[in-house]
C-alpha cells in the first residue's frame, strides 16, 4: 500500500462556476489503477466526483482521460507508474504536468482559480521525497460534461458517423456468409481493435487547433472498411477523405494517437495506409497531399537529398517543367508561401540559388546512382509488404519464418482482433479476456 | 577526455534552409572535441513521407545510409528529430526480422554495402541524446564558460523525437523527453515550462493544411511568450522552419504579435561554450535573436 494525491481537474455544470482543481488522497497498492484511486476518493471522500467506467479492464473503453497530460485509460495506468511520471516532470521542469497544460493551470491557478483540499484537509502527507500530485484531467478536444465525464456524441461518434462505418458490399449479399482469405484481413486486424474509448482524439494535435479535423478514431474506422476486400466503395471512399480538407491530408504525424491508443491500433499509421492507397488510386487531391508525396519521392530519386524549392514548387504546380498550368490553389498557395521564401533570402540566411528550383545539387559520384538502384529495385519485385512491425529484439532465429520480403513473419493472435498486432512486445501488456 | 567520434549524418535541411544549424554544429563539436566523419554520401531519411509512399522503398534508404556509417566503424549521430523518429522506424522494421534485412542488403550488396543489425554496438543518435548519454552532462557543465544565467529557455522537442516512446528507446530510457530541460540547466539556463514543449510544430502539413500547420506553431509560440520565454530551443531544423522561419506567417494566423527567437540545440550550446552568436549564424534567423543576445550582453 502506498498514499498518493491525485488532483483532480473539476466541473459542475450546475454550478456557476468554472472549472476548478481538487486533491484527494488515496491509499492503494501501485500495482493498482488510477481508475481505482479515482474510485476510492469518490467512495470515501466526494460521491459527487464524476467518473464514467465499466470493465476496469481495458475492454469497454469508458474511463479514457487525460493523466499527467497523457490520454489513455484510467483502468490500464498503474497509480505507481502514474506517480513516477508525475515526479518525474516536477523534477525536470519544476511544474505539474496541471500547471503546464490545463486551461485552468498554470497562471490562472494563481490568478483565481481555487484549489481546494478535499474532505477537511485529508490530504496525505508527501512522501520523504518531494511528490507531485497525480494530475487528471478529462479528456481533450470534447466538451466536459460534469468532471471526468466527457461529452463522446457531440465530436467522436459524429466523426465515426462521417466516415460510413459500415461496410459498403458489392451487389446484393451472397446466400451464406462472405468468404475471406484470413491473410487479406490482416492488414485491417489493427484498425478493427479500437474500442472507441476516444483516447486518441483527445490527444489528437492536429484537432486541437482544427476542430473540423476528421481525426484518429474515425479515420482509423475508415482504413477498417477501405482495407477490407469485401468493400466496393474503396475508391469513393478514398476520393472523399482525400478532397475533404479537414481529411487525410489534416494529419499532422504527430505520433500522440500512437502513444495514447491503449490497444495499439495505432491511428497515425492507419491515415498513413489511406494516404498510400490514395496514391494507388491515383486520386489527385486539392490539398496537393499526394502532390507532395510524389514530389519528396521523385526528388530523392533524382537528387538523393531534399531540394526544399522544388518540393514547395512542386507541392502545388507537379510537373510544371516550362508548361506553367498550377491550379488556383496552387497559384494561391505558391503566392502565400514567398514571403516564406523571402524572408530567409533577405537575411542571407540562403543564397538565391538554394531558392531556386531544381539547383539542388545531386548526391557526388555514383552515389546518386547507388540511391537510383534502390528505387529500380523496390519498383522492380511486387512482393506485398506487411506492414506491421514483428518479431522480438534479437530473436533472428524466429523471423526466418517468414518469406523474403518478411512479409509472412506477421502472426495474428488466433484470439483476433482484440489482440495488437502492432508494436510487439506491447501484446503482452494487454489484460486478458 | 571525451574523445567521442562519430559517423555524422547532418540531414537535407540543415544544408538547406537551416545552414546556420550546420555551421553551429561543426564548431560546437569542435570545442567539445567531438569528431564528426561527414557521411556526405548518405541520401535523405525520407521525413516519413517515403514510407507513407513506400515502406519499403524508406527502409532500404535508410539501411543504406545505416550501412555508409557502419563502414566507418562508427555509431551514426544526426542533428534531426526528424531524421531520428524516421530512421528509427526503418532500424526498428530492419532489425525486427534477418529475412527482411537479407532481402534489404541484396541491392546494398550490389553498392559494396551491408546493414548488420548491432555492429560494434551500432547505435543512431540525435546530437541531444548524445550530449546527455555518452558525452554527459558533467563533462559539458565544465566546459560552460559563459553561463546561460537568467536566460529563460522553452525547449520545444519535435514529435519524433518524442513518439512513438515503444520505438525511441524510452525502454531503456526513459529520460529522453526531458533532456532538453537538462540541458538548458547544465548550460546554466532557466527552464520554461509551457504547453508547447512536447507537442507537434506543425510543419509536416504546411502545403497542405496551412491553417492547421501555422496555428500549432503560433500557439505554441504565444504559449512560450505568455509563460516568460527569453527563446525557445529545439533539436529539429524542421521545427525551426515553422517556429522560425514561418513566424511571421504564424503570427497573422493566430492574430497577436510574436517575436521570439528560436535557435538550434548546437547553438545554444554553442552559446554557453563562448561562441559568438554570429559565428552561430544566428543573425540569419527570421525572428531577431537581438533579445538573447542583449540578455547574455554578448554583441551580435
Amino acid at each position: 500500500m502506498a498514499e498518493y494525491t491525485i488532483k483532480v481537474r473539476r466541473f459542475q455544470p450546475e454550478s456557476s462556476e468554472g472549472p476548478y482543481w481538487e486533491e484527494f488522497g488515496v491509499e492503494l497498492d501501485p500495482s493498482l489503477s488510477v481508475l481505482d484511486g479515482l474510485l476510492q476518493a469518490k467512495d470515501r471522500e466526494d460521491g459527487s466526483l464524476a467518473v464514467r467506467c465499466s470493465c476496469r479492464a481495458a475492454i469497454c473503453g469508458s474511463c479514457g482521460m487525460k493523466i499527467n497530460g497523457q490520454s489513455g485509460l484510467g483502468c490500464k495506468t498503474q497509480i505507481g507508474e502514474a506517480q513516477e511520471q508525475a515526479n518525474k516532470m516536477l523534477a525536470a521542469t519544476g511544474a505539474t504536468a496541471a500547471e503546464a497544460s490545463s486551461p485552468v493551470g498554470g497562471a490562472a491557478d494563481e490568478s483565481g482559480t481555487e484549489t481546494r483540499e478535499a474532505g477537511g484537509g485529508a490530504v496525505v502527507a508527501a512522501p520523504a521525497e518531494r511528490s507531485a500530485p497525480i494530475v487528471i484531467e478529462p479528456m481533450g478536444n470534447m466538451p466536459v460534461i460534469k468532471d471526468l465525464v466527457t461529452d463522446m456524441e457531440s465530436t467522436h461518434w459524429t466523426k465515426i458517423r462521417r466516415v460510413t462505418p459500415w461496410l459498403l458490399p458489392h451487389g446484393e449479399p451472397p446466400e451464406r456468409e462472405y468468404v475471406v482469405e484470413p491473410e487479406s484481413m490482416i492488414d485491417i486486424t489493427q484498425s478493427m481493435a479500437c474500442i472507441q474509448c476516444g483516447a486518441c482524439v483527445s490527444s489528437c494535435l492536429s484537432m486541437e487547433v482544427d476542430h473540423d479535423f476528421i481525426g484518429p478514431a474515425a479515420l482509423a474506422k475508415a482504413y477498417r472498411f477501405v482495407g477490407d476486400p469485401r468493400d466496393a466503395e474503396t475508391k469513393e471512399r478514398l476520393h472523399d477523405l482525400a478532397h475533404d480538407p479537414h481529411g487525410i491530408y489534416d494529419c499532422t504525424h504527430c505520433f500522440s494517437c500512437i502513444d495514447a491508443c491503449p490497444k495499439g491500433v495505432a491511428p497515425m499509421d492507419q491515415i498513413m495506409r489511406l494516404r498510400r492507397k490514395a496514391g494507388e488510386e491515383g486520386i489527385e487531391d486539392p490539398n496537393a497531399g499526394h502532390a507532395h508525396e510524389m514530389a519528396f519521392v521523385k526528388i530523392i530519386e533524382k537528387k538523393g537529398t531534399l531540394d526544399e524549392a522544388m518540393l514547395v514548387q512542386e507541392s502545388y504546380a507537379p510537373g510544371i517543367k516550362g508548361k506553367l498550368k498550377p491550379s488556383k490553389r496552387g497559384l494561391r498557395e505558391t503566392i502565400k508561401s514567398l514571403p516564406t521564401i523571402l524572408r530567409p533570402l533577405r537575411k542571407r540566411k540562403v543564397g538565391l540559388k538554394k531558392a531556386i528550383p531544381g539547383t539542388h545539387r545531386k548526391l557526388p559520384g555514383d552515389a546518386q546512382d547507388d540511391v537510383k538502384a534502390i528505387y529500380r529495385h523496390v519498383d522492380e519485385h511486387s512482393e506485398e509488404l506487411n506492414l506491421y512491425i514483428r518479431g522480438e529484439e534479437g530473436d533472428d532465429a524466429q523471423a526466418d519464418g517468414g518469406d523474403a520480403a518478411g512479409a509472412g513473419a506477421a502472426q495474428p493472435h488466433a484470439s483476433g482482433a482484440d489482440q495488437t498486432l502492432g508494436a510487439g512486445e506491447e501484446t503482452t501488456e494487454e489484460t486478458p479476456k | 577526455m571525451s574523445n567521442i567520434k562519430v559517423a555524422y549524418w547532418p540531414g537535407c535541411v540543415s544544408r538547406g534552409f537551416t545552414p546556420e544549424l550546420h555551421g553551429s554544429m561543426a564548431l560546437v563539436a569542435e570545442r567539445l572535441d567531438i569528431e564528426l566523419v561527414e557521411l556526405d554520401r548518405a541520401n535523405c531519411c525520407g521525413a516519413g513521407v517515403i514510407a507513407e509512399h513506400n515502406q519499403e522503398l524508406a527502409d532500404t534508404l535508410n539501411a543504406r545510409t545505416f550501412a555508409l556509417a557502419q563502414q566507418t566503424g562508427l555509431s551514426m549521430m544526426n542533428i534531426c528529430s526528424t531524421c531520428q523518429g524516421a530512421q528509427s522506424e526503418c532500424q526498428q522494421r530492419l532489425d525486427a526480422d534477418s529475412a527482411y534485412r537479407a532481402h534489404i542488403n541484396e541491392v546494398l550488396s550490389g553498392q559494396g554495402l551491408a546493414y548488420e543489425k548491432g555492429k560494434d554496438g551500432f547505435t543512431n543518435k540525435n546530437f541531444l541524446w548524445l550530449l546527455v548519454e555518452d558525452y554527459g552532462l558533467d563533462q559539458l557543465r565544465e566546459k560552460v564558460v559563459r553561463p546561460l544565467s537568467g536566460l529563460r529557455v522553452g525547449p520545444f522537442y519535435g514529435c519524433y523525437i518524442v513518439r512513438p516512446k515503444e520505438r525511441l528507446g524510452y525502454a531503456e530510457h526513459p529520460d529522453r523527453d526531458i533532456y532538453l530541460e537538462k540541458v538548458i540547466e547544465a548550460l546554466g539556463g532557466e527552464v520554461v515550462e509551457y504547453d508547447g514543449a512536447r507537442k507537434c510544430c506543425g510543419f509536416p502539413v504546411v502545403t497542405m493544411a496551412r491553417e492547421t500547420s501555422l496555428r500549432q506553431a503560433g500557439t505554441h509560440v504565444g504559449d512560450a511568450i505568455d509563460a516568460g520565454a527569453d527563446c525557445l530551443v529545439t533539436p529539429c531544423p524542421l521545427c525551426h522552419l515553422n517556429l522560425d522561419m514561418q513566424q511571421p506567417e504564424a503570427a497573422k494566423v493566430v492574430n497577436r504579435d510574436l517575436g521570439l527567437a528560436v535557435l538550434h540545440l548546437p547553438q545554444l550550446v554553442g552559446l554557453a561554450l563562448g561562441a559568438e552568436p554570429k559565428e552561430l549564424g544566428m543573425p540569419k534567423h527570421v525572428a531577431s535573436t537581438g533579445w538573447v543576445e542583449e540578455r547574455l550582453s554578448v554583441a551580435a
